[in-house]
């Protein structure tokens, strides 16, 4: 059964802390609005393997962090974060069969009601960003979930089997 | 009964999500309601931007490292070279603060002349803009000071060119601006030639600010410099904020379309000033009066 050890909160408060780090680094202006959404995509990540430990709660903490740190909304990245966590933890045993291709597009299909969600709640509170604001990030995190997904899986494995 | 408890003893369910789920999402909800409303939540947002005040420095850290380290290995022949235009620049500079010395002189006189109120020069400060992203659907700065320093929401942002925005939010230690191109961002300006009063809204574009509220006929032409005309209270006015760039005139149409440049390099600055405006210690003072 140690595959099924529980894994000890600090990994995934590191990758949370980083995922913060990365969505705060500054990048040139061109580039900026094609950031794929670290959190969010960590959040799919933790929900997906350890959705016991990590679900609703843990992902709407970090998104009011998200809020603070990008100076949105206070709750509405925690909104979008635990919408799309809250239907991770929904289908994980059947996202975690999907093969890597389909897995990949669930993903789009979550980054895309995420950023959906934002869209609608910037729209209520008066906020008009260029379109390319939000369909960005889906695109680019869609892109980045692979390579992503097998770091983040050897990672989680490694913690596990206690190497 | 076996079928249930065999359901309910499943690894893979977890309980009361959906109830989590839903509970959490009317917290939302009500903290984007009182967020939205009025800055209720000042108090929650400055703590947990203090929690995450470390991880902004250290995100600014490779960026100040680099500006550090270019400085030491900035060669003789460079340092030289800016030393000389420094020099050259206070030599420009110099003649016309002496002149500025006895205009403000001159001004004070007419002024009393006039029995207008004097003019209280602003407090500037030098901020440095830390090299970390904020919101994605803004266009805004974060700064290296915050409510501890003394920094204020509305508090104008300018630098050695013009406005670059105001003061959105304040944390203990750090403070989000917002540029005058955010298309959420109105401010009010007078055309320097002529004292003719409008509004420039940001467009979400670096280099533009649009003016939709000019009649026709106003007396507004391309090259008319726009600086702010302190009606807002927000900003201080005569500082230069854009210059005009193209005015078109369609007969048919109420307005013109004018269109203006921010004189400050919006997203190139690396240092700001935050001005301490004079008006608001006087609104501060009257108040205190009042309370009296």
């Amino acid at each position: 059964m140690s595959k099924f050890r529980a894994v000890s909160n600090l990994p995934v408060l590191v990758t949370i802390v980083v995922a913060l780090m990365l969505t705060m680094m500054p990048l040139p202006d061109s580039i900026a609005a094609f950031r794929p959404d670290w959190v969010a995509l960590i959040m799919i990540f933790w929900a997906l393997n350890i959705p016991r430990s990590y679900s609703v709660g843990a992902a709407w903490i970090a998104g009011v962090f998200v809020d603070v740190t990008q100076g949105t909304l206070l709750g509405q990245y925690a909104l979008a974060l635990c919408a799309i966590t809250y239907i991770t933890v929904k289908f994980h045993l059947l996202m975690r069969v999907f093969p890597l291709l389909q897995l990949t597009a669930t993903v789009f299909a979550l980054l895309a009601l995420y950023q959906f969600l934002l869209f609608w709640i910037n729209g209520v509170a008066g906020v008009n960003a260029p379109a390319v604001s939000y369909w960005g990030p889906v695109l680019t995190g869609a892109l980045i979930w692979p390579p992503l997904y097998s770091f983040m899986s050897r990672m989680l494995y490694r913690v596990q089997s206690g190497n | 009964m076996a079928a249930t408890r065999s359901y309910n003893s499943n690894p893979a369910r977890i309980p009361a999500l959906g109830a989590r789920a839903f509970a959490l999402l009317l917290l939302s909800l009500l903290l984007m309601f009182l967020d939205h409303r009025d800055n209720h939540l000042d108090t929650v947002r400055n703590a947990i931007s203090a929690a995450i005040y470390p991880i902004r420095v250290l995100v600014d850290a490779p960026s100040r490292l680099l500006a550090k380290a270019g400085e030491i290995i900035e060669s003789r022949d460079e340092l030289q070279r800016e030393n000389d235009r420094l020099t050259d620049e206070i030599l420009l500079t110099a003649p016309r603060l002496q002149q500025l010395s006895a205009l403000r002189a001159e001004n004070a006189r007419l002024r009393g002349l006039l029995d207008a109120r004097q003019r209280v020069p602003d407090e500037v400060r030098v901020v440095e803009i830390m090299a970390v992203d904020a919101n994605p659907f803004r266009h805004s700065i974060v700064l290296d000071l915050g409510s501890n320093d003394g920094v204020y929401d509305g508090q104008a942002v300018i630098d050695a060119d013009g406005i670059i925005g105001q003061v959105m939010q304040t944390g203990p230690m750090t403070a989000d601006a917002i540029l005058i191109s955010d298309p959420g961002h109105a401010l009010l300006v007078e055309v320097n030639r002529n004292g003719l009063r409008t509004v420039a809204y940001g467009t979400g574009e670096f280099g533009r600010l649009d003016l939709p509220g000019l009649p026709n006929n106003a007396d507004i032409r391309a090259g008319d410099l726009l600086v702010t005309s302190g009606l807002g209270g927000t900003f201080p006015s005569g500082y230069p904020v854009a210059v005009v760039n193209t005015v078109t005139r369609i007969p048919q149409e109420a307005f013109a379309d004018v269109t203006a440049t921010p004189s400050a390099a919006l997203d190139q600055v690396r240092e700001v000033m935050l001005i301490w405006s004079s008006r608001r210690e006087d609104e501060i003072a009257a108040k205190a009066d009042d309370d009296e």
